[in-house]
């Protein structure tokens, strides 16, 4: 399995459908049916699918958040199923997440240092005079000031906060990231440093990424290759180019051609 | 519980104290509760007689008796006394209930919350099982198992009030155990012991906080009726119910004895639940952000305004030298610079610019629709067909609103009212104009949902807003909009919580209904594409000013002003590929070094 930073192998995940306590059973929802992906070492495979694909859903159980209803997952070649199995810091300090949300996910009640703190101490391993210096490297890492460490969430910019977020992320010494949209919340000037930043972090630290994102000019920006999810499938998947200049699925296509393009007004 | 907050709101904001004073009742609940609670403290040092020594030869006496400042009770006891003392064993036992409670409560709240499932639906139905007595009934219960005694009163009228935090607090757990940072804490390698109690319980804080100082009233209120039927302090102890108890008896003869203790329980009580009220408005953040000022029905609008002389009404709308801001004490914020552009009939404007940049404060100023406090227009006008709309008066520039210029809203989930179904929502806007029955005012709305799109209107007319998908929810959006025949819409970031496909389909349909109805169309975004598929002119905001606005082919080929051209760059286009980010890479480059420097 070596060479290989994610396997995911015919994995489905439903939700509801458990037996109520008289009889009868909830309404079953298939959030992803099927789903079989790898990510090479080194790569950045985006997952495309508009709101209601199955592709967060497929982001939160490969960092464990959620657990798959069947398939198997493999991160780093060791099987998720043990992993989980070993407890809940086994998965952080394989693959770690971004959320979409910057802000929302940094606790609005703690500093950037207390924030930055926990990962550094509980996955990472690092001892007290140790844990500051990483923090400072870190925050060099995404080009935040040093100041940045006393102060709370709410008192940065959108773009600013996903990258505290992302030097969270970088602080379990994780060598896969799951990027939930990690950019669609930002402005297009903010949206375009950060997608720089990843790109350079990626090179800088050898990392692997799974990039889920609906906005289809971003993901072939950034990406190796592109898998596209729709109704909880893969309908495609291919290298970028390939994938961008000649789409085989229906829906692909219909996803390429709703995309808005500058160039609409210059064409006429 | 509530001097304890006092001094630390002095301490971490000044401002929270001064709100807290700006609240007249609160500020007067501070002072009286002080002042009850500096003299209960000081009980042991002052020169008081003994409050158990019965005297039975000076019973009765009345208040002002000398030594006696307010008389004697029918054992012959100092009544000021035993007030004093009988005021540190209310506040006392209503402090510690209230601590007890809040505690408990707090945790099964906390664990109930965040764990959910069974573990919750097992807590809550026990303290539903609670609750379903009425609570003196329940405390007279424990009372009686326990035996009388004021720490089994506590115990009792703790227990009681458990139910009342527990759900609190589990409602709001419940709201937080979702948020992204809950889940970011677990991958950072806490377990859930640690992420509720170091995550989820800070922010929890402020509430159980506010509610424990709306309580303590409650629980000494709570206290003293125990103890009034005896089942609380026992003779010779004073507290501020058995005081009005054993009054009870000499009610006519002697009215001072019941009276002076209930007076005491009533300032009390009054006194903490004023400036609980007041605590809990200036901690609760959505009232400190002004939920609670009703916003007036137009913008404010500054008396002297400069407004450029007024010209002939060549265009539909005209809007020159805006300056809309926000007032926060004494100092204003300018949100909109000097904002000037035109809009012909039949045309579309795009205004575009980064969060933050003004834009849809622009938008909502053209009706006064900015919600003021804080908001105000300093200068500037806004012509209507040639008519400055900021010199009308409040009725003529509400009547405005909706039939001369319509707005359509970025999430329609948010701007439709769950509850009503969408067609009478539509309707709704119709009557709001034109005075129609309600079967025609239907039957319009029907046609308004056939003409943006809806299939199988009719049908689709009967749903709420939640059985409609995002995209069919912003075509109810738009048909709201269209209701009355408009002059221009204006459109606030429409598709930016659309999926692209259905964005695609809603641009269509603005540039169809432009087309067919000659509207004029202002259009908020943030989006260079959506600008270039459905916008004749384009303007760029940048912090408040309009840097650049022009054709839109002219803006997009060729951007004179530096903003617009990086703004143009950072827009990831197809067929790109790796390229953009080498593209945009310069741009970005010697801000890069200053951060690192």
């Amino acid at each position: 399995m070596s060479g290989n930073a994610i396997v995911i192998d015919n994995i489905t995940k439903t939700f509801g459908g458990t037996r109520r306590l008289f009889g009868g059973r909830t309404h079953a929802v298939h959030a992803v049916r099927g789903v079989s992906i790898k990510v090479a070492e080194g790569e950045t495979l985006a997952v495309v699918g508009e709101s209601g694909s199955g592709k967060s859903t497929l982001a939160r159980m490969l960092v464990g958040l959620e657990r798959p209803t069947s398939g198997h997952m493999a991160i780093d070649g060791r099987d998720a199923a043990e992993l989980a199995g070993t407890g809940p810091r086994a998965f952080g300090r394989m693959i770690q997440y971004v959320f979409q949300d910057p802000v929302a996910s940094l606790n609005p009640r703690k500093t950037v240092e207390q924030i930055l703190d926990v990962p550094l101490r509980l996955l990472a391993g690092h001892g007290g005079p140790d844990r500051k210096r990483r923090m400072h490297q870190l925050l060099d890492a995404v080009q935040m000031p040093k100041d940045t460490l006393e102060r709370y969430p709410h008192e940065f910019s959108g773009g600013q906060a996903q990258r505290i977020a992302i030097a969270r992320a970088l602080a379990a010494s994780a060598r896969i990231l799951v990027l939930d949209e990690p950019v669609s919340a930002l402005d297009v000037s903010v949206q375009a440093q950060v997608l720089i930043l990843l790109e350079d972090l990626k090179a800088e630290f050898a990392l692997s990424y799974l990039f889920i994102s609906h906005d289809l000019a971003v993901v072939e920006s950034i990406s190796d290759r592109v898998a596209v999810m729709y109704q909880g499938q893969v309908v495609e998947t291919g290298p970028s180019e390939r994938l961008f200049a000649s789409p085989q699925h229906e829906y692909t296509k219909t996803l390429l051609m709703s995309a808005p393009r500058l160039d609409h007004a210059r064409a006429g | 519980m509530s001097v304890a907050i006092a001094p630390e709101i002095r301490s971490t904001r000044l401002t929270s104290w001064q709100l807290l004073m700006t609240n007249r009742l609160a500020a007067a609940g501070l002072f009286v509760l002080v002042a009850i609670l500096l003299l209960a403290a000081l009980a042991p040092w002052l020169p008081l007689p003994n409050p158990n020594i019965t005297d039975q030869p000076n019973r009765l006496h009345p208040p002002f008796s000398p030594g006696h400042l307010l008389g004697t009770d029918h054992l012959g006891r100092d009544i000021l006394s035993r007030l004093l003392w009988g005021t540190r064993v209310s506040i006392l036992v209503g402090l510690s209930a209230t601590a007890i409670a809040a505690f408990f409560g707090s945790l099964i709240g906390l664990v109930a919350g965040y764990t959910g499932g069974r573990v919750d639906d097992v807590m809550m139905r026990l303290i539903d099982m609670l609750m379903a007595f009425p609570y003196i009934l329940l405390a007279l219960a424990i009372v009686a198992v326990l035996g009388p005694g004021l720490l089994n009163a506590l115990y009792a009228i703790a227990l009681v009030n458990i139910p009342f935090f527990a759900r609190n607090i589990r409602g709001v757990t419940l709201s937080i155990r979702h948020r992204e940072f809950v889940d970011a804490a677990r991958l950072s390698g806490k377990g859930h012991t640690a992420v509720l109690f170091t995550e989820v319980l800070p922010n929890v804080l402020p509430v159980i906080v506010i509610t424990m100082s709306t309580t303590v009233g409650w629980m000494i209120l709570e206290t003293a009726g125990l103890s009034f039927l005896g089942l609380g302090a026992q003779p010779p102890q004073a507290d501020l119910g058995s005081m009005l108890g054993q009054g009870r008896a000499q009610l006519f003869t002697a009215p001072h004895v019941s009276m002076i203790p209930g007076l005491m329980i009533f300032a009390l009580v009054m006194s903490i639940n004023l400036l609980g009220d007041g605590v809990r408005d200036v901690l609760d953040p959505r009232l400190r952000s002004g939920a609670l000022n009703r916003p007036m029905p137009v913008t404010s609008i500054e008396r002297e305004r400069e407004q450029p002389a007024e010209r002939p009404g060549a265009a539909l709308l005209e809007v020159d030298g805006l300056e809309t801001g926000f007032r926060s004490g004494r100092s204003l914020t300018l949100a909109v610079k000097g904002v000037s552009f035109r809009l012909d009939r039949g045309e579309c404007l795009g205004l575009i610019g980064e969060s933050g940049s003004g834009k849809s404060v622009t938008a909502l100023s053209l009706l006064g629709l900015v919600a003021s406090p804080p908001g105000v227009i300093r200068n500037g006008a806004v012509y209507l067909g040639g008519r400055d709309v900021l010199a009308q008066s409040e009725q003529q520039i509400i009547a405005q609103r909706g039939a001369r210029v319509a707005y359509v809203f970025q999430d329609p989930l948010t701007t439709l009212h769950p509850l009503y179904r969408v067609a009478d929502q539509i309707a709704e806007a119709i009557t709001a104009h034109n005075a129609l029955g309600a079967s025609e005012a239907h039957a319009r709305a029907v046609a308004l949902m056939e003409t943006v799109g809806i299939r199988n209107a009719r049908e689709r007319a009967s749903a709420y807003p939640h059985e409609l998908s995002g995209g069919q929810r912003q075509r109810i959006g738009i048909a709201m909009a269209l209701a009355n025949d408009p002059d221009v819409i204006v459109a606030d970031e429409p598709t930016t919580a659309l999926d692209v496909t259905v964005q695609a389909r809603i641009l269509d349909l603005l540039r169809t209904l432009r087309r067919e109805r000659g509207l004029a169309l202002l259009l908020i975004t943030h989006d260079f594409g959506v600008v270039a598929q459905v916008c004749d002119r384009v303007a760029v905001m940048k912090d408040g000013e309009i840097v650049e606005q022009g054709d839109t082919r002219a803006v997009l080929d060729a951007p004179r002003h530096d903003y617009t051209r990086r703004l143009i760059a950072c827009v990831p286009e197809l067929g790109q590929g790796r390229r953009f980010l080498d593209n945009v890479r310069p741009l970005f480059a010697p801000q890069r070094q200053e951060t690192e420097a």
